[in-house]
């Protein structure tokens, strides 16, 4: 017997001049793992964030068990037993995990009787859906799986029967995906309802019974998850057919183009993150660096490119050492030499957002001709030339006079790989290169990498998408606790395989 | 026995010139782990001095006077708030704003009211606090040691110096063994977590502020009808700064916020010792240079001395919900 346990009727909601939800209508059955689908961008996790009381939207009914609900905060929606889990964590790090799960919820204003019953009622709840959860450990102290966990945990604590997770994967190795799946089965066979939050269809197609798709704000198509094929879906989220699998050539390596020998690095904090780390890129090929975050990529990534200083370790361009300690080489520097970076943060290291288009379109290139003669910029120049390579890389809309940080994700990426790709560059390092890049753009993305690789560049290809690493790379270097632990030919490897390295159990 | 006398006036010095740094480090604790920068403690100590010396003079009783350099500093604490959380502008000019509205307001004032720019009427006795004797200290005296402690060093201070240290393990229990101090502290790391746990992210803060101007009115009152019997112009004279940087160095926590009161208390108390004093070799030290080492070792303590200080992790930065 199937009852409706939450009903959204009619739902708009705009941000200013866009208008993210349009009459979204939406039935969640009781006991079901209801997936919602579409690109980033489509409205998944606004739509959402009014279920939990978040946003408030501008019009529209939203009903629990078949009686009307008024929203105005979380609180609202905690008690009528709905929770949340957000793709970036509603945690304080240097909270325990008890202070987090009871804050807001303590039942008492000093501490006492009530803390003991809650620290006995979680006990119970880990053991129930055998969460394995240390209450008193830091959150600061814990891997992203374990917080996911304490996130879910928190929602249970707090009552939830429908249990909403914003892309929960994003951050998780194959083996921690895995588990959250039994502890998401193992909830619905307690009569829990879950709501799953994705761009992922294997995900779908894995765990859920009946799928809703969003497409530009708009729901587009509601399914009996066995009705229905990843190709099918893919097409209605794009609203066109894409090309789930990428045509590659055979690899052709070429001489070694760059190489790292023995590198060591420090972060900020003075702690070693990169620990004796060996490259070797050739000319021709992509090498794909998996890991999970956290484990030393993104300041691998800084040394390779001349951000961050070494501490000790050489790096060699077309077998000529460029940089060491001594003599460390800055970004521009190793950029004449030919080696571009797209940074991991694009909007951080990557973009100056503020800015426009074309003067983004050719930092690090600005000084040179024809952009600018005698320390003068070239105004027509730029503009001309900036139309001309907003064109060919498909970066939309076309105005380079249009402000940076109103390009959706995919055409702030499109910006930066044009630049640096636009130069030639013998050797190219890339830092996640779609994270919140739309499937459409995502294909475009990786199409121009291939064709760099086929035009003979060294690529290195820093990725958490394991997915992306797999289709990409020619040869796959799998890094954690700032250690290089494995290296696979991408023609015989698994993504079990890479996820256990991964997770420094090999 | 002379030695140890001029010991036990140290001490008694540093208890008392310690207080207002107490008080207002407790009130910037309250203030910064609510995730709100309090930089106007020197504005707001300023002006409890002002009107709580104002007060006590026309009303003619101290705790009135008290009593509405609460009502002042909770008033300016909301406006902090209503500048920097519910307008969301930049905490730090906010403050500053307050800090030089106050150095105006006061001397402007107490010119317009009294005639004098920036000096409020002397105190009889009824319009300020007295110091307070407490039991047997007379009879104790003689006792060695134990007389030393109780009567010189404990007894005979105005009832600020035992409220600021009475505050710290309050300000302590409620920080850290409260459902509020949960709160506060969480929405000064993440509001966001504390939002999505069904709390009122500005509410917390604003609560947080109003506890925070209450504190610091102690510390004004202290000043200008406790030790001394008037108010003058820019009578705190930094110490809100001096407790900021108590408070960093104390790493936002109430304890070792006291030690770091306590140490500039001391080396203030040193100081007044030191002047006047001929040392071998070197002669008379100068007053100003004597003067500056508490500030000196401000600085030098904040450059790293102590480690590095991490502040609550969303200090300074309004809080927005929506996109």
């Amino acid at each position: 017997m199937v009852s409706p346990i939450l009903e959204l009727t009619n739902i708009n909601k705009s941000f200013g001049h866009v208008h993210a939800n349009k009459n979204i209508n939406l039935t969640i059955n009781k006991g079901t793992i209801h997936g919602i689908i579409g690109e980033n961008g489509a409205g998944k996790s606004t739509l959402m964030s009014i279920v939990f009381g978040l946003y408030q939207a501008n019009s529209g009914t939203i009903k629990v068990n078949g009686k009307e609900i008024n929203l105005r905060s979380p609180k609202d929606s905690i008690i009528n037993g709905i929770g949340m889990v957000h793709q970036h964590f509603m945690l304080v790090e240097n909270f325990t995990v008890l202070e987090n799960i009871i804050l807001g919820f303590e039942g008492e204003l000093v501490f006492g009787k009530n803390l003991e019953k809650a620290k006995k009622d979680l006990k119970d709840l880990c053991d129930t859906y055998k969460l394995n959860i240390d209450l008193n450990s830091t959150i600061s102290d814990l891997s992203v799986g374990f917080r996911q966990r304490v996130e879910i945990l928190k929602s249970l604590y707090r009552g939830a029967e429908i249990l909403i997770l914003d892309e929960p994967t994003g951050v998780l190795t194959p083996q921690e995906v895995d588990e959250l799946f039994k502890i998401l089965r193992s909830l619905k066979e307690e009569g829990k309802t879950i709501v799953l939050i994705t761009h992922k269809l294997i995900e779908i197609m894995d765990l859920t019974s009946e799928v809703s798709v969003m497409r530009q704000g708009e729901m587009v198509g509601h399914t009996k998850t066995e009705n229905t094929n990843k190709e099918q879906l893919a097409e209605m989220m794009v609203g066109r057919s894409v090309l789930l699998r990428l045509d590659k050539s055979e690899v052709k390596a070429g001489e070694v183009l760059f190489k790292v020998k023995n590198l060591t690095v420090k972060d900020d904090l003075d702690v070693t993150r990169v620990k004796n780390v060996d490259l070797e890129i050739r000319s021709g090929e992509i090498l794909g660096l998996a890991g999970v975050t956290g484990n030393g990529q993104t300041e691998l990534l800084e040394a390779l490119s001349g951000i961050r200083k070494v501490e000790s370790g050489e790096i060699y361009l077309e077998g000529k050492k460029v940089s060491d300690r001594q003599n460390f080489l800055d970004p521009r520097k190793l950029k004449d030499k030919g080696l571009a970076h797209v940074p991991e943060d694009r909007q951080r290291m990557g973009l100056v957002t503020d800015f426009k288009a074309y003067e983004n379109l050719i930092f690090g290139y600005h000084d040179q001709q024809p952009f600018s003669k005698s320390s003068v910029l070239n105004h027509r120049d730029i503009i001309s030339h900036s139309k001309k390579i907003m064109e060919e890389y498909d970066v939309r809309p076309q105005s380079p006079n249009l402000i940076t940080s109103n390009f959706s994700g995919g055409n702030q990426q499109k910006i930066i790989l044009s630049r640096e790709l636009n130069e030639n560059p013998k050797v190219l390092l890339v830092g996640q290169p779609t994270r919140g890049v739309d499937i459409g753009a995502i294909e475009f993305i990786h199409q121009r990498l291939i064709d760099m690789r086929d035009r003979g560049a060294a690529i290195l290809l820093v990725s958490v998408e394991l997915d992306e690493v797999l289709s990409l790379s020619d040869r796959i270097v799998v890094m954690f606790d700032g250690k290089i632990v494995g290296e696979k030919d991408n023609k015989n490897v698994t993504d079990r395989e890479l996820g256990l390295l991964m997770a420094g159990v090999v | 026995m002379e030695f140890l006398s001029d010991i036990a006036s140290l001490i008694n010095s540093t208890l008392r010139i310690s207080t207002p740094l107490v008080f207002a480090a407790m009130a910037g604790i309250f203030a910064e782990r609510s995730g709100v920068i309090d930089f106007s403690l020197e504005g707001k100590m300023l002006m409890a001095a002002f009107v709580a010396a104002v007060g006590s003079y026309f009303l003619g009783n101290p705790w009135l006077g008290l009593l509405l350099a609460i009502i002042a500093c909770v008033s300016l604490s909301m406006l902090h708030g209503f500048a920097s959380v519910t307008y969301k502008g930049d905490q730090v000019v906010s403050c500053v704003a307050i800090n030089i509205l106050i150095i105006g307001l006061t001397t402007a004032l107490a010119a317009a009211w009294f005639g004098q720019a920036g000096l409020t009427p002397t105190l009889n006795e009824d319009q300020r606090f007295l110091e307070v004797n407490l039991p047997f200290a007379e009879s104790l005296r003689d006792v060695p040691i134990i007389g030393t402690i109780y009567s010189d060093i404990l007894s005979g201070h105005y009832i600020f110096v035992y409220l600021a240290y009475l505050s710290v393990p309050l300000v302590f229990w409620v920080v850290f063994k409260t459902s509020f101090g949960l709160r506060l502290r969480a929405v000064g790391e993440n509001p966001s977590a504390v939002d999505t746990a069904g709390i009122n992210v500005f509410a917390m803060r604003y609560k947080a502020l109003a506890i925070n101007g209450v504190l610091i009115a102690f510390a004004g009152a202290h000043l200008s009808t406790a030790v001394n019997a008037n108010f003058f112009r820019e009578m705190s004279a930094g110490r809100g700064y001096l407790a900021l940087a108590a408070m960093i160095f104390g790493k936002w926590h109430p304890k070792t916020a006291l030690v770091a009161c306590l140490l500039f208390g001391f080396t203030d108390a040193l100081q007044i010792r030191l002047q006047g004093v001929e040392l071998p070799a070197v002669g008379e030290i100068p007053v100003q240079l004597i003067q500056a080492i508490p500030y000196v070792l401000t600085v030098v303590l904040l450059a790293g001395f102590v480690g590095k200080a991490i502040a609550p992790n969303a200090i300074g930065q309004p809080y927005i919900k929506e996109r």
